[in-house]
């Protein structure tokens, strides 16, 4: 943010801006006889409103009537036409003959997300830090054009995730790129997205592949500030690398690393798009995640049960809210650990 | 050229003069960064190569990488094109011929010259004649046969909409939030913050319910509105805003400026950089936005690019051809935005650790 120069105005940008200043200039008006009446610190009020409005409305509001939706039933959307239901709709997500195996669960779909999200987290999330870790590592050292590299590894976290998605079925369908690289290898072309493992994997991959960058740049940043005279120290005594990496980039590096950590849970228990356009929850119920249940029970299947899903998106919430505590827990305590 | 840009990348710091030669984490280093070149831009690459194939040769096992097509030749007395071969003659010469018709492992061929005389050829002796030729119709065709400028122009529309709006009233509260003492400040604040942790997964079902009583059901402005009031938006420019000095505001008030005089001729204005990668942010945010606008858009003329593409794709007869074009069209902005502002983004990114 330290280049204002590129944003001064230059003599077209003064041209585009007449418009707006005559508009600022005429909302001036009206907002000074306001301020007449509120006085300065009144005018606060008027700044912060829009905001907190549509925060209120889109945001606070639904999260506030989410538990009364999740304690209702029907297939009624307007609240005002669905009956109380008390706990059933939490009851029935819960009735299982035996937690571990979905298919003894009324919910059946619900714990086979369950289960299908509790697994991809563990993997995406461990392989992606490890790669991202990695990937941090080895921008930080003294590269030529360490920006241009760094942007390499950045690029997939822009792409749309219907992008990101469409690109992978392309590339991993039966005659896509990947099988005629194994067929040139000599090795045995498969059908990545019609194979119940193989889809999942493929889910864990893209899903890798397309966020590994963001949590890379984040580690990143962290190693650059790992002050430099302590590597020097090191090397003055002839310290090992892998000794270095182990008694100071990895433990100065780990409340940042936490942090990651714990964003990347959070973003994982919450996948859905790229997944849904590569193999739309399929085959089978092998990709299906727990948005996916959400969405579906919400709006898309026949038997839509918008309180059901309520109630399966406060559990998700839960989750959530749990691990953003955890991650301001670190926070909090990496900034204590700083002051003193 | 290559070569001393090559050996520019791959210089090392510091240790042209001083003799030492690669240790092996080097060779990791340049193999990880190699491969991450391949593996992060190759599929895209090879997507907007095959986005100019023909559906024929997309079918074509194994792919090549540039978009070639078999020549054909409209011969004397056939109804349809032929397709061109290069056929080896037993004699050792060869003819370039056009194809009637296969029988088992025979061919039979005419020369386009002198249509009369049918030639056999064993298939294994023949080749197609190949051109490069670009496939433009993939691009063209969805103008025409789906309302893909429609879908182009609702996207457009609900970026630039919610990205001008989010600047507006981000930085509205960002100047309340920053410049004034006020009761609630620190509540508003805390407010703001939580709203961080309640994705849209969350909320999905009842705000459903409130977009849809609101009449904005199958509206574009259903999709925009619930997401302009970005906490991550608000949280960048109150950051920024906290670092103009309060005594140039104190200074305007004593020359009788008006509150909103303040906000919109001196805080703006600084605040410049910090509104620049938030309207970065916010346009890639809303031209990827996938989920919401699936559940609020149900008419086909409403779709964004991002719905449009997602539901052409996964219908049965996937007409491949037209969907990696219109995947690339959809990339267009995103890669722009990469090209020409990805600095702005990742130090963004890496200052405040925010997406």
């Amino acid at each position: 943010m330290n280049s204002s120069k590129r944003f001064a105005p230059s003599q077209f940008g003064a041209i585009m801006m007449a418009p707006v200043n005559g508009l600022m200039t005429l909302v001036d008006i009206p907002l000074r006889a306001l301020q007449r009446l509120t006085g300065i610190t009144g005018m606060a009020a008027f700044f912060l409103m829009p905001n907190m409005l549509i925060f209120g409305i889109f945001v606070l509001l639904p999260l506030a009537i989410n538990f009364v939706y999740s304690m209702s039933g029907g297939t009624a959307l307007f609240l005002s036409d669905r009956s109380f239901v008390g706990l059933d709709q939490y009851q029935r997500l819960f009735q299982c003959g035996s937690y571990l195996d979905p298919m003894s669960c009324q919910e059946d779909a619900f714990w086979t997300a369950v289960g299908n999200t509790a697994w991809f987290v563990l993997l995406q999330v461990t392989l992606m830090i490890l790669l991202a870790l990695a990937t941090a590592l080895i921008l930080n050292r003294d590269l030529r054009a360490r920006s241009f590299w760094r942007a390499v590894f950045f690029f997939p976290v822009l792409l749309s995730p219907v992008v990101v998605g469409l690109i992978w079925k392309w590339i991993l369908q039966r005659q896509g790129l990947l099988n005629f690289a194994l067929f040139e290898l000599g090795m045995e072309p498969h059908n990545w997205l019609t194979d119940r493992t193989w889809a999942f994997a493929a889910a864990v991959g893209v899903s890798i592949w397309a966020h590994m960058g963001f949590y890379a740049l984040i580690l990143l940043a962290g190693l650059q500030a790992i002050p430099k005279d302590l590597y020097e120290a090191a090397e003055m005594d002839g310290t090992k690398p892998a000794r270095v990496l182990w008694r100071i980039t990895l433990p100065l590096l780990a409340p940042n690393l936490l942090v990651v950590v714990v964003l990347a849970l959070i973003k994982a228990v919450q996948v859905f798009d790229e997944v849904y356009v590569l193999t739309g929850g399929g085959p089978g119920t092998s990709t299906l995640y727990l948005t996916q249940y959400i969405y579906e029970t919400g709006f898309a299947s026949q038997l839509r049960n918008p309180g059901l899903a309520a109630a399966a998106s406060i559990l998700m919430g839960l989750v959530l809210v749990v691990l953003t505590l955890i991650q301001l827990g670190i926070g909090r305590r990496s900034e204590a650990k700083g002051k003193r | 050229m290559m070569g001393s840009a090559a050996r520019f990348i791959f210089r090392r710091r510091g240790t042209s003069g001083t003799g030492k030669g690669w240790h092996w984490t080097d060779i990791v280093t340049w193999v990880w960064l190699v491969g991450g070149l391949l593996v992060m831009f190759g599929p895209a690459v090879w997507l907007a190569f095959s986005s100019f194939k023909t559906p024929a040769a997309l079918a074509e096992f194994p792919p090549t990488i540039l978009p070639y097509v078999t020549q054909q030749v409209t011969v004397e007395g056939y109804d349809k094109p032929l397709a061109l071969y290069e056929a080896a003659m037993p004699d050792g010469s060869t003819r370039v011929l056009a194809e009637v018709r296969r029988i088992g492992i025979v061919s039979q061929m005419v020369d386009p010259q002198a249509p009369g005389e049918i030639i056999r050829v064993n298939i294994a002796d023949r080749k197609p004649v190949r051109t490069m030729s670009l496939a433009t119709e993939n691009y063209t065709q969805p103008f025409v046969q789906f309302a893909f400028v429609q879908y182009l122009w609702n996207s457009v529309f609900v970026t630039v909409t919610a990205t001008l709006i989010t600047l507006v009233v981000n930085s509205m509260a960002a100047f309340a939030l920053s410049k004034y003492e006020f009761r609630g400040r620190t509540l508003a604040m805390l407010v703001i913050l939580a709203t961080l942790m309640v994705p849209l997964s969350v909320i999905m079902v009842p705000l459903y319910s409130i977009i849809s009583s609101m009449g904005l059901f199958n509206n574009l402005w259903g999709v925009i509105l619930p997401t302009v009031a970005t906490p991550t938006g608000v949280f960048i420019l109150r950051q920024y805003m906290l670092t103009i000095p309060d005594e140039l505001i104190d200074a305007a008030r004593m020359d009788k400026a008006s509150e909103w005089q303040i906000y919109s001729r001196i805080v703006l204005p600084l605040a410049a950089p910090a509104l620049a990668v938030l309207a970065i942010f916010s346009v890639v945010w809303r031209w990827n936005d996938f989920l919401w606008p699936l559940i609020v858009l149900s008419r086909r003329e409403l779709y964004t690019l991002q719905v449009g593409l997602s539901i052409y794709a996964g219908e049965l007869n996937v007409q491949w051809h037209f969907i990696l074009a219109m995947t690339v069209v959809t990339m267009i902005p995103v890669v722009l935005v990469f090209i020409f502002l990805q600095r702005f983004i990742t130090t963004g990114i890496a200052g405040a650790g925010l997406k």
